[in-house]
C-alpha cells in the first residue's frame, strides 16, 4: 500500500489536465500609499475605533507616557524584554526584566511595555515580529495591559504594504502578532465584549 | 485513480432530509429571533467595511484567480510547503481521511504523555469529529473559544461557521456555564449574572487554569504559505494565541486545499477575510508561524495535511471552486433560507449554502440528508454577490440537483409519475381545461381560505415542506369566456 503523502498527490494528479495548469491570475489591486500626516490620523482613528487608547508623544517623552499608563491603570508590577530600548523602559516602578519567566509567573504580572514592528492605518493594526525590544509572544499576551510603543516611520498605509515589510522576518522563521485593538468577542448575542484572554487593555504610544 | 468521499462522521448518521429538520427548527422561536439579529448584524457591518474599499471587487478577482491556480498545481504547492516547513523544524504529516488524521493526532498526543488538550476552534477539526476521537481515548480536548465553550459545555452542535453559539440566549449560556463548568474545572461564579461581560468573565477564569498548564495544544490554520512555510490563524479573543504560544506541542490540522502559492498573495487574503467574516477591518488577533521559534512558543510543531474527500471535489472542474472557500461565512448571513432554519438542519459542521455544496460534494448524495441539501436554498443569488473569493454557489446547487435527478433516473417514483401524467395533461388542450375546471370546484369548496395544509399521500411528499395554495375558484380561460377579456 503506498503511504497517504503519494496516494493524495497521486489523485491530485490524476485530476490535472494541461489547461488547468495554466491559470492566468488577475493582479491584486494596489493601494495608494497616502500622504504621512493623513496616514497617521487614519492609523490613530482606527485603532481607537477597535477600542485601543493612543496616545501621541515625541521621542522625549516616551518613557514618562509609559509612566502615566501604568499609574492610569494603578499597576505596581510590570515586565519587559531584556533587549528592550532604555528610552522606551519605565521609571517609575521596578520593572521585571523577563527571564524566560513561566505562564504562570506572567499570569502574576500587571503589564507589559513592547515596541512593535509594523503599522497599518487602513486597519489600525499593529504587527510584532517579536525581535529587539518585542519579547517573544507570551509576555505581550498574558499581563493585562499591554503598552505597545509605535514608531511614525513603522506606520504603512495598506495590508499589502505591511506585508512586503514582514517578508524578511518571516523568512527568518520569527512568528508575527497582528494586534488589532484589544480582546474581544462576540459570541454572546453578538454583543461585544472587550477582553477575554488576551490582554483587556491595549495602551499605545505613537512617537511622532 | 478515483478519489473516495468523506465518510459521514457518527454525528451525522442517519440525519433526517433538509425539510424535516428545518421544520423542527422553524418552529424554534427563540433560535429564529437570535438568527435574524445576528445575520442582520453581520451583514451590516460587512456591507459597511467593504463600502470602504474601492478596489473590492479586483480584490475577489484576484482572491478567486489565486486560489483557482493553486487547485491547478495543488501538489507542487503542498510539496513546496512541506519542504519549508521541514527545513524550518516542523514535522508534516499527511492524512487520506478523517479516521487517519485522528490516529496522528492521537498518536502525537499519546507521545507526549497527557491526558488533555487545549484547542483553538478550528472547522477541519470539527469536520474529522477529532475531538470525539480524542475523548474516546480518554483524553479531554477543551475547546477554548468562547462559543465553542459554549457548545461543547451544552453537549450541543454548533450553527454557525463564525458564531457557533448563535443559536443560544444569554439565559441558556449562563444555566449551562453554572451546570457544567464546576464538572470538569474552574466553576461559575456563584454571583454571575447572565450580563455578556460576566459570562465572558467566567469563561476566561474557567479556561486560563487550562492555557497556564496545558502542554499540547491543537489548531487548524486560514492559510498555509508554500514559499514561506507559514501558517496563520486569525480570532479575536486570544484564545488562540494562548494555544499557539504556551503549550510545548503544536499540532495543527489543515485541509490541503488552505494552501496559498506566495508569503505576497496573503496581502489580499487578509484583506477579504476580515471584512467578509466578522464585518471587521482586522480581526483583534492573527498568528502566524513558521516552524518552531528559537526560545518563543512551542518547540514541538506539528502539521497534518487532510484530504478526507477534497481530492473528489477537486476532480470535478466546476465544482472544485468550492475549494476556494476561506470560511468566511458571509454567504450564511445573507441567506433567506439559513436566516431562517439555522445551522443544525443542514446535518454537518457546514452550514448554509456553502454547506449545501460543501457536504454533498465531500460527501456523495447517497443519504436523504446529503441529496435534500442542494435543495435548501432558493437560489436567490445573495451567496455569490458577497462571497469574498466568488463561489458560484447558485450554480452548483444546479448541478448538483442535476446529480441527485440522474441518480435516480429510471426509478419509478411518484414525482415521476406525477410529472409523465402533467406531460399527457398539457400536451392537448381540451384535456387542460377539463382539468382546470376540475380544480376550479375544489377552489369555490374551500370558500376563504388561501392555503391548504398537508395533503394526502403521495402529495405529502411535495406538500410536507411547502404551502399548497388554494385552488382559484374560477380560471383564466373562465374569466376570458364569461367577461369577453374584462370589456363586459
Amino acid at each position: 500500500m503506498s503511504s497517504a503523502r503519494e496516494e493524495i498527490l497521486g489523485r491530485i494528479r490524476s485530476t490535472q489536465t494541461g489547461s488547468a495548469a495554466t491559470v492566468s491570475v488577475a493582479p491584486a489591486p494596489v493601494t495608494e500609499p497616502m500622504e504621512t500626516e493623513a496616514m497617521l490620523d487614519l492609523f490613530v482613528e482606527n485603532m481607537r475605533d477597535y477600542r485601543a487608547i493612543v496616545r501621541e508623544v515625541s521621542v522625549d517623552d516616551i518613557a514618562a507616557a509609559v509612566d502615566a499608563v501604568l499609574a492610569e491603570h494603578g499597576c505596581h508590577t510590570v515586565v519587559v524584554p531584556p533587549d528592550l530600548p532604555p528610552e522606551v523602559a519605565p521609571t517609575s516602578i521596578e520593572t521585571t526584566v523577563d527571564d524566560d519567566l513561566s505562564a504562570t509567573a506572567l499570569d502574576d504580572i500587571a503589564a507589559v511595555v513592547t515596541t512593535s514592528s509594523v503599522g497599518i492605518a487602513v486597519t489600525g493594526t499593529i504587527v510584532l515580529d517579536h525581535c529587539a525590544g518585542q519579547a517573544r509572544r507570551a509576555l505581550s499576551l498574558v499581563p493585562d495591559v499591554h503598552i505597545c510603543v509605535v514608531h511614525a516611520d513603522q506606520v504603512v498605509t495598506s495590508v499589502p504594504e505591511a506585508i512586503t515589510r514582514l517578508r524578511a522576518s518571516v523568512e527568518a522563521g520569527r512568528p508575527l502578532t497582528w494586534i488589532s485593538g484589544p480582546s474581544a468577542t462576540s459570541d454572546i448575542e453578538l454583543n461585544r465584549v472587550e477582553g477575554v484572554h488576551g490582554p483587556r487593555n491595549l495602551e499605545v504610544i505613537l512617537v511622532r | 485513480m478515483s478519489a473516495p468521499l468523506a465518510k459521514t462522521t457518527p454525528t451525522f448518521v442517519g440525519m433526517p432530509k433538509f425539510p424535516a429538520m428545518a421544520k423542527d427548527a422553524l418552529a424554534n422561536t427563540q433560535q429564529r429571533r437570535n438568527l435574524l439579529h445576528a445575520t442582520h448584524t453581520i451583514r451590516a457591518k460587512r456591507a459597511s467595511v467593504v463600502e470602504e474599499v474601492p478596489q473590492w471587487e479586483a480584490l475577489r478577482l484576484n482572491g478567486a484567480d489565486v486560489k483557482d491556480e493553486v487547485l491547478a498545481n495543488l501538489d507542487s504547492y503542498l510539496l513546496q510547503f512541506e519542504e519549508k516547513l521541514t527545513e524550518r523544524g516542523a514535522t508534516v504529516h499527511w492524512a487520506r481521511d478523517a479516521e487517519e488524521a485522528n490516529r496522528i493526532v492521537l498518536d502525537l498526543v499519546r507521545a507526549e504523555g497527557v491526558d488533555e488538550v487545549v484547542k483553538v476552534k478550528s472547522m477541519a477539526t470539527q469536520e474529522i469529529e477529532l475531538n470525539e476521537a480524542l475523548e474516546a481515548a480518554g483524553i479531554h480536548a477543551w475547546e477554548t473559544d468562547l462559543a465553542e465553550l459554549i457548545i461543547q459545555l451544552g453537549h450541543d452542535r454548533p450553527s454557525h461557521i463564525l458564531v457557533p453559539a448563535i443559536h443560544r440566549g444569554r439565559a441558556e449560556i449562563r444555566q449551562i456555564f453554572r451546570q457544567e463548568m464546576g464538572k470538569v474545572g474552574r466553576p461559575a461564579p456563584e454571583d454571575m449574572t447572565d450580563a455578556p461581560r460576566e459570562l465572558a468573565e467566567a469563561a476566561r477564569l474557567h479556561l486560563r487554569e487550562k492555557f497556564l498548564r496545558a502542554k499540547v495544544a491543537i489548531s487548524g490554520a486560514n492559510f498555509a504559505i508554500a514559499d514561506t512555510g507559514t501558517l496563520v490563524v486569525l480570532e479575536s479573543e486570544g484564545n488562540g494565541r494562548m494555544c499557539l504560544t504556551l503549550p510545548e506541542t503544536l499540532i495543527s490540522v489543515v485541509g490541503i486545499e488552505k494552501v496559498l502559492p506566495t508569503w505576497e498573495d496573503l496581502g489580499t487574503f487578509m484583506q477579504l477575510l476580515p471584512r467578509s467574516s466578522t464585518g471587521e477591518r482586522m480581526n483583534p488577533y492573527t498568528t502566524m508561524w513558521t516552524g518552531p521559534a528559537e526560545g518563543d512558543g512551542p518547540q514541538n510543531v506539528h502539521v497534518v495535511l487532510i484530504d478526507n474527500g477534497r481530492t473528489r471535489v477537486l476532480a470535478d472542474e466546476v465544482g472544485r471552486q468550492t475549494l476556494r472557500c476561506i470560511r468566511c461565512s458571509a454567504c450564511l448571513n445573507v441567506c433567506p433560507v439559513y436566516e431562517r432554519v439555522g445551522g443544525h438542519a443542514y446535518g454537518s459542521v457546514y452550514p448554509g449554502p456553502i454547506g449545501a455544496v460543501l457536504t454533498p460534494q465531500l460527501r456523495g448524495t447517497s443519504s436523504a440528508i446529503d441529496q435534500s441539501l442542494p435543495y435548501a436554498s432558493s437560489l436567490c443569488g445573495a451567496c455569490f454577490e458577497v462571497c469574498p473569493v466568488r463561489i458560484d454557489i447558485p450554480r452548483l446547487l444546479v448541478k448538483l440537483r442535476t446529480q441527485v435527478v440522474d441518480e435516480h433516473r429510471g426509478h419509478n417514483s411518484v414525482e415521476s409519475r406525477t410529472m409523465q401524467a402533467a406531460a399527457w395533461m398539457f400536451a392537448d388542450s381540451r384535456r387542460l381545461a377539463k382539468a382546470q375546471k376540475a380544480s376550479t370546484l375544489g377552489g369555490k369548496l374551500l370558500g376563504r381560505r388561501t392555503a391548504l395544509g398537508a395533503l394526502p399521500w403521495p402529495a405529502s411528499s411535495w406538500s410536507s415542506a411547502r404551502d399548497v395554495p388554494v385552488p382559484p375558484k374560477e380560471t383564466f380561460r373562465q374569466w376570458w369566456d364569461r367577461t369577453g377579456g374584462g370589456q363586459a
